[in-house]
């Protein structure tokens, strides 16, 4: 017995037998950390596509020439509205209507544009059952515009890639589409970008 | 009892009435062309459009104001002869690719339209590599092929301790 396993004890085998299991074990122990990994990914994932907001969509006429149209003029108001109009200096569109909730929290902010005289906004009033429904509302809440022309059948708005109203487009005097914002524009919007572009372009423009 | 029954019965009449109805139920006559050759491609059409104000509808079958207009201004184009490609272009030039129920395929899409493909190869090469390392591993430890000729010796050994343990009574306590 004793001489036997005086020969066995240092064999190869078992000593070599330590090393192999080793290299294994420390892989999976990095395999348990996987789950965390794909975890943490997933997460911040999440947060970036969760708080993207999937109603604004960029807009495919950014930095196009405005496509061609002559709207109709709000009967008993105004001038009518048409592409040739916009040109000559840097102008806002706006889409609105008086069946629009969101228009109406905007509207004090478009008063206050108008008020300040800094640029022109002219009114795109879209899918209005009656014009005269419009002409009311801008009776009753105030009258910023410039021109207003009506889109009953949303012909400029599938032109212009509207998705809802209200929706603001910033024109340069070429009449190049150079901005669009999406939703109502609050008073740091307008303050903090849109204005700044608004001057930028003026100056950028020969 | 049958009164009982025919309040559920009348519900779920109606449910499945508003399911089926409600894909043709958007597309109103006054809308429809009058060729019906013409108005199945636009209904076809409509079909891959996206109703910019729902998302997640097609115009088709979208109630949404904006997606009667689409709906007409596709019908119009027909009527101008533009084939059914000239149309979706037309859309795609004013709402971008977003307005397609089915996202086309381009350098910027590879990976929406490999990515599951790419996720499952990947999850197989782990599978794979993971059974593997665990065979190998098993087989260096010795698990696979038996035990040596020291380790039967020294295994018969502690059997033959246990039997004597065993036959001097003491078998179930273990010192």
């Amino acid at each position: 017995m004793d001489t036997t396993e005086t020969q066995d004890g240092p064999t190869p085998e078992s000593s070599d037998g330590l090393p192999h299991t080793h290299v294994p074990q420390a892989n999976r122990r990095w395999f348990y950390f996987l789950p965390l990994v794909v975890l943490a990914v997933l997460a911040v994932l999440f947060t970036v596509g969760l708080s993207n907001d999937p109603r604004i969509l960029p807009s495919e006429l950014i930095n196009r020439p405005l496509p061609e149209f002559s709207l109709e003029a709000l009967p008993n108001r105004g001038r009518p509205l048409t592409s040739e109009d916009v040109k000559g200096d840097v102008t806002l569109i706006n889409i609105f209507g008086s069946w629009c909730v969101a228009c109406l929290q905007e509207h004090p902010v478009l008063r206050a544009i108008a008020q300040e005289g800094f640029v022109k906004i002219h009114g795109v009033d879209w899918r209005e059952k009656d014009p005269r429904n419009g002409l009311a509302w801008l009776r009753k809440h105030g009258d910023p515009y410039d021109r207003i022309g009506l889109d009953p059948d949303s012909k400029l708005a599938i032109d212009l890639g509207v998705t809802g109203a209200p929706e603001t487009f910033v024109v340069d005097a070429g009449g190049v589409v150079r901005y669009k914002h999406i939703g109502p524009i609050t008073p740091q919007a307008w303050a903090e970008k849109l204005k700044p572009l608004i001057t930028d372009l003026r100056k950028g423009t020969p | 009892m049958i009164r009982r029954l025919l309040v559920p019965l009348a519900l779920t009449c109606t449910l499945f009435w508003g399911v089926l109805a409600s894909p043709a139920g958007a597309v109103l006559p006054d809308e429809q062309l009058n060729d019906p050759a013409l108005e199945a491609r636009a209904r076809e059409i409509s079909a891959g459009l996206r109703c910019v104000v729902c998302q997640s509808e097609n115009i088709d079958g979208s109630n949404a104001e904006l997606a009667r207009d689409m709906r007409i201004r596709v019908r119009e184009l027909l009527v101008e002869g533009k084939t059914n490609d000239e149309v979706l272009q037309y859309m795609v030039d004013r709402y971008g690719d977003y307005v397609l129920m089915t996202p086309p395929f381009k350098a910027s899409t590879y990976l929406l339209w490999f990515g599951p493909v790419l996720i499952l190869i990947l999850g197989g090469i782990g599978v794979r590599s993971y059974y593997r390392g665990r065979t190998k591993s098993e087989a260096a430890s010795g698990g696979g092929r038996g035990l040596s000729p020291e380790e039967r010796r020294r295994l018969d050994a502690l059997l033959v301790d246990d039997d004597t343990m065993n036959s001097d009574g003491n078998g179930d306590s273990k010192a």
